[in-house]
């Protein structure tokens, strides 16, 4: 494992003292517990709490600041943080008009969220994204994973709220654009965790993982790399056959590099999946490609699509200003 | 049983993980996430650390102080699951300073019970539980036939080995290793090996040269 390091045990807290320090316009980070803020808290507005287990930046402090979250909590890599951030962050970030926590879909993350959610005193409610349709449903597993389309959720309910949306308004919202999304990836190479030290997966030159999580756990199902295009149609075929969209719908399309891969192939994928949209009538209203919602140095990427529409559009429009998303 | 057994147990549970550091770890990377081993070293640690403060405490304060140390400190599903735990035993103990091993069995019980409602998983689900419901039953019924020290380790060992070997034929409902379906078939569980793991240790601890009496003898 080759990775830039001081003290493995530090690794977070150093690089969040980067993060801070690189956007003190924007963010200020608090210890003991970890979290962060928007520099300048917004009032009058319900406060957005994201947070999770680190190691998909720029996800979720890099989305800190106007039109977008209030406060994030760190956890350590892949690890959920812990009910104690979560209260601290709701106490700085809430100004009266309560707090909505948006919380990817996996065991750990929804049960510290929910232990902070019983221990606070003041209103909240939370959002849990559940895009990844490569988990099937089910009434006995936890569930399908939140994954990509979580900043599409942080982003437009972020807009929503910074409009002035009360606390009830942005819950709605936040369940509406989780279940008008959907995702999907696939993965190349596994990642390292910094503190274990060795890959999280096993996985030979010759394969992929599809449907792959961004902890790097495993998908449907593993197997030989195939050209991007039948990639992108079997991916697509997923995402479509869960969000149904009929011709003539109008999508937002994101393309999320899971950190190893670069820009010139994600721009690809968009490209190939640009065009299956196209061929069935499907409207691409709004795109974004880069990398967002990382699962470490892994190589692969993930397709989102979100069913859009003019409400949704101009929210996701609205201005926003973070380190990692600004127009 | 007082607060200083109760600490005892701990770091003989403590020096075991550690000592199953790589099987534990492995087994994660099978069908976790690599994290788990981590995190229990994370909440180790933590507790060690908690030592001087828990001395002066009664039972159910220690068991209460331990839940909530661990809850701000390992994260992740085991973070709120193990805390769940001692909070409760820390709630069945309230206002008992010294619980005999009955009344220790039946906190154990509501301790593992905060589990799975917390987890929302039961039995033959391929996580922790497949090994501490049936020990608990176990440690319960056995104190409540005040069988000895000596039977009840090894009857609780033997139990707890079995029910972790068992999970290498589940198919995992609950936990990471869901996603993987039928993929995680022969593998056994990472959190029902740390479990055993812990069973093994607090009955070596009982039984062997270390031994701190963590469960006095029953009193009617």
């Amino acid at each position: 494992m080759k990775k830039f390091v001081n003290d493995v045990e530090l690794l977070l807290q150093e690089s969040l003292q980067g993060l801070a320090a690189a956007h003190s316009d924007l963010v200020e980070l608090h210890l003991d517990p970890t979290f962060v803020t928007r520099k300048t808290p917004a009032k009058n507005k319900v406060a957005l709490i994201s947070g999770g287990g680190s190691g998909h930046e720029p996800l979720h402090c890099g989305f800190i600041g106007q039109g977008m979250l209030d406060a994030a909590c760190p956890g350590q890599v892949f690890t959920s943080p812990t009910p104690d951030q979560m209260l601290a962050a709701a106490a700085a970030a809430d100004h009266g008009k309560g707090v909505l926590f948006i919380v990817k879909n996996y065991a750990g993350d929804v049960m510290n969220f929910q232990m902070a959610a019983e221990m606070m005193m003041q209103p909240c409610a939370t959002v849990l994204v559940n895009d990844d349709v490569a988990v099937e449903r089910s009434t006995h597993g936890t569930g399908r994973r939140g994954v990509a389309g979580t900043l599409i959720v942080e982003k437009i309910v972020g807009a929503a709220a910074e409009a002035g949306a009360s606390l009830d308004q942005c819950k709605v919202l936040g369940d509406r654009v989780n279940s008008r999304t959907a995702s999907m990836g696939v993965a190349f190479t596994s990642c390292t965790v910094p503190a274990a030290g060795r890959a999280t997966f096993d996985i030979a030159d010759n394969e992929m993982e599809f449907g792959v999580g961004i902890h790097g756990e495993p998908g449907r199902r593993r197997g030989p790399v195939r050209p991007a295009q039948e990639l992108v149609d079997e991916l697509m075929a997923a995402i479509l056959g869960d969000l149904k969209p009929a011709a003539g719908s109008q999508v937002l399309l994101h393309v999320n590099g899971f950190g190893g891969t670069p820009l010139i192939e994600l721009y690809l994928l968009y490209q190939c999946a640009r065009q299956l949209l196209e061929e069935k009538g499907i409207k691409v209203a709004r795109s974004l490609v880069g990398n967002y919602t990382t699962a470490l140095e892994m190589a692969g990427a993930s397709l989102t699509v979100t069913m859009m529409d003019e409400e949704m559009n101009s929210l996701w429009d609205a201005p926003v200003h973070t380190a990692a998303l600004r127009w | 049983m007082n607060t200083q057994d109760i600490i005892a147990a701990v770091e003989a549970v403590q020096a075991a993980i550690l000592a199953n550091e790589q099987q534990i770890e492995s087994l994660d990377r099978a069908i976790g996430d690599g994290d788990h081993f981590i995190n229990v070293r994370r909440g180790c640690e933590a507790i060690a650390a908690l030592k001087p403060e828990l001395i002066p405490l009664p039972p159910a304060q220690a068991f209460n102080r331990i839940g909530l140390k661990l809850l701000s400190t390992i994260g992740g599903a085991s973070g709120p699951l193990i805390a769940s735990f001692f909070i409760s035993m820390g709630r069945e103990l309230e206002g008992i300073s010294e619980p005999d091993a009955r009344l220790f069995a039946q906190a154990l019980a509501a301790g593992v019970e905060a589990i799975k409602s917390r987890g929302k998983a039961d039995l033959g689900e391929k996580t922790m539980l497949d090994v501490l419901i049936p020990a608990s039953r176990l440690l319960v019924r056995l104190t409540e036939e005040g069988s000895d020290r000596a039977t009840l380790c090894a009857k609780l060992k033997e139990e707890a080995e079995f029910n972790m070997l068992a999970t290498r034929d589940m198919i995992a409902t609950k936990g990471r290793a869901h996603f993987l379906g039928e993929r995680a078939l022969g593998h056994i569980d990472p959190g029902a090996k740390t479990s055993q793991v812990a069973v093994f240790a607090v009955c070596d601890m009982l039984t062997g040269k270390r031994a701190a009496p963590v469960l006095s003898p029953v009193t009617p």
